[in-house]
């Protein structure tokens, strides 16, 4: 049964994989593509086995930035999600600067990050910082504002005050809206982090990129790419996690009872 | 019944109005509602869907503010929610990230002087809860989530919820209306059981004319919308009543009496 289920959930998509490589792999060679155009999945492993340690030693350098970014954003996003939610008076105040916010194209700020804190990692934990804010902050705030009336008179029956239909109510149900913006947000958050980089960085993923680029070792590229795809899955899966474990309830399923 | 004096008045509404907003459309729920209940006693309210019955307990409840007239308790005039009320709302509502037990615990944690006391002496609470969910039937169940129990356990749960903190009034809306007859009927007997011993004041609206003259000492019937009260019947069956009792001569008499007002409401 548990057998069966893993196989047929993880079958499809390891088959896709697999096949996409392969095509790759057999088209850069019967098309005799050159490397530093496209280097075959091969070619891409032994530039990964090659480069191993500077591809360590940068690739930790983004997953800390983006982590810094990201611990920032969920204490801020959480909070001004929940003052939001709590008072209409913040809402009003502050949604209009939010969303104007919002629809800045971040990699336009790394410029202005870099006058202010020059080349290295403070704009980048930035980056990450400012782009995955947003979407924590209208999760849980979205998570306060669809909260049932019916719930609410539950407690103001019983005499509750603002404050305690908040924390008994609004808050545990505004958890999984927070939790599923964790996802989205951590891999916005790395997102941003590789973007500084390859503008205004000295180390890092995507500032190791850049550098291969500019000295054409291409396999490198690439496999910085891969680093990049697997990193950002790797974050995303994590925080998928958590959330299933987390947040059981909201799904109605056996999540709670693992 | 017909001996009531002021003193003995614990709930009264005086000619509550009350009108609810809907796109810009005024709609009356209830119209020039009057009555009083005694400090104890058993008030079932019935009425044809939609009259404003859930209306009229949340005036009660101080959830919504009637337009003209006004509700009160002991005396004191209800301007918003009050500590010493137990409501079981017609769905059950529990908390879904909550399991049973700390859905039936919610209104210790809320309401005083338990919600000081609350964290020292869970254990104590604890037990109070496993007793009357044992006594609606539903022991065992305290680590579930409300999705994973049925419909008519969540009611039961709902109930205990509204009975936990030992309210001096009760406002259930139909409680029973998701349960089968036979869990009905011994659930009839558990509530006439803990109402004759703690005493607290009922108001209980229902459809089944059954289990208000099981119930109630005195039985309110509604007009359709807007709610108006058009009867009052007071049950002189003697307590405790057994289920054998609705077979007798006297209930079902007032069975078929507000059976017959009913009718009348409905224009058949
Ligand atoms: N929030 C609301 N906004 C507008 N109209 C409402 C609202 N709540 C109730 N009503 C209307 O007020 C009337 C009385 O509603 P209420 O819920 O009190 O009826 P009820 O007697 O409890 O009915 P039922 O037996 O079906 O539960 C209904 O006609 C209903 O449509
Ligand atoms: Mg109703």
């Amino acid at each position: 049964m548990k057998r069966t289920s893993l196989l047929t959930e993880w079958l499809p998509p390891l088959v896709v994989i697999v096949s996409a490589f392969a095509i790759w792999e057999a088209g850069v060679a019967l098309l005799r593509v050159p490397e530093f155009i496209l280097p075959g999945p091969s070619a891409v492993w032994v530039a990964l086995v090659k480069w191993r340690e500077a591809i360590w030693f940068n690739a930790s350098q983004t997953l800390y930035t983006t982590l810094v970014g990201f611990a920032m954003a969920l204490a801020g996003g959480m909070g001004l999600g929940l003052a939001i939610g709590y008072s209409t008076l913040v809402y009003r105040a502050l949604y209009p600067l939010l969303v104007a916010f919002n629809s800045v194209p971040k990699a336009a700020i790394v410029p202005v990050l870099v006058i202010w804190f020059g080349i290295g990692t403070v704009p980048a934990i930035l980056t990450a910082f400012l782009i995955s804010f947003f979407p924590i902050v209208v999760n849980v705030a979205t998570g306060l504002a669809t909260m049932e009336p019916e719930l609410q008179d539950v407690l103001r029956s019983l005499g509750a005050s603002k404050r305690e239909i908040f924390m008994k109510v609004g808050i545990p149900r505004s958890l999984p809206y927070f939790f599923a913006s964790l996802k989205v947000s951590v891999t916005l958050a790395f997102v941003g982090a590789v973007i500084s980089e390859t503008v205004a960085a000295n180390k890092g993923i995507g500032y190791l990129m850049i550098a291969a680029s500019s000295r054409f070792e291409v396999p490198l590229v690439f496999a910085g790419l891969i680093v990049v795809a697997a990193m950002g899955v790797a974050l995303f899966a994590f925080f998928a996690v958590i959330e299933h474990r987390l947040t059981g309830w909201a799904y109605r399923g056996p999540a709670l009872t693992v | 019944m017909s001996n009531l004096t002021a003193e003995e008045t614990f709930v009264r509404l005086d000619n509550v109005t009350l009108e609810y907003q809907h796109e810009g459309q005024a709609v009356r729920a209830v119209e020039d509602v009057s009555l009083t209940v005694r400090r104890g006693e058993f008030v079932v309210v019935a009425g044809p869907s939609g009259c404003g019955k859930t209306t009229l307990l949340k005036v009660l409840a101080g959830l919504v503010v009637p337009g003209n007239g006004s509700a009160s308790v002991g005396n004191v005039q209800v301007r918003g929610p009050q500590k010493n009320v137990g409501m079981a709302f017609q769905n059950p509502i529990l908390l879904p990230w909550r399991k049973v037990m700390d859905n039936v615990l919610l209104p210790l944690e809320v309401v005083a002087p338990h919600k000081g006391r609350f964290r020292r002496h869970r254990s104590e609470y604890v037990a109070q809860a496993r007793e009357l969910l044992a006594s609606v039937g539903l022991e065992g169940f305290d680590d579930r989530h409300p999705w994973q129990i049925s419909g008519g356990q969540q009611q039961r749960a709902s109930l205990c919820r509204a009975l936990i903190h030992n309210p001096e009034i009760l406002l259930l809306d139909e409680p029973f209306g998701a349960l089968d007859a036979f869990t009905r009927e011994e659930l009839w007997q558990v509530l006439q059981a803990l109402w004759m011993q703690r005493r607290f004041t009922v108001l209980l609206v229902t459809h089944d004319l059954r289990e208000a003259v099981f119930l109630a000492d005195t039985v309110y019937v509604m007009s359709t919308r807007p709610g108006r009260i058009v009867s009052r019947t007071a049950v002189d069956v003697p307590r405790p009543r057994t289920l054998e009792d609705t077979f007798s001569a006297q209930f079902t008499e007032t069975y078929h009496e507000i059976r017959r007002q009913i009718g009348e409401v409905l224009g058949r």
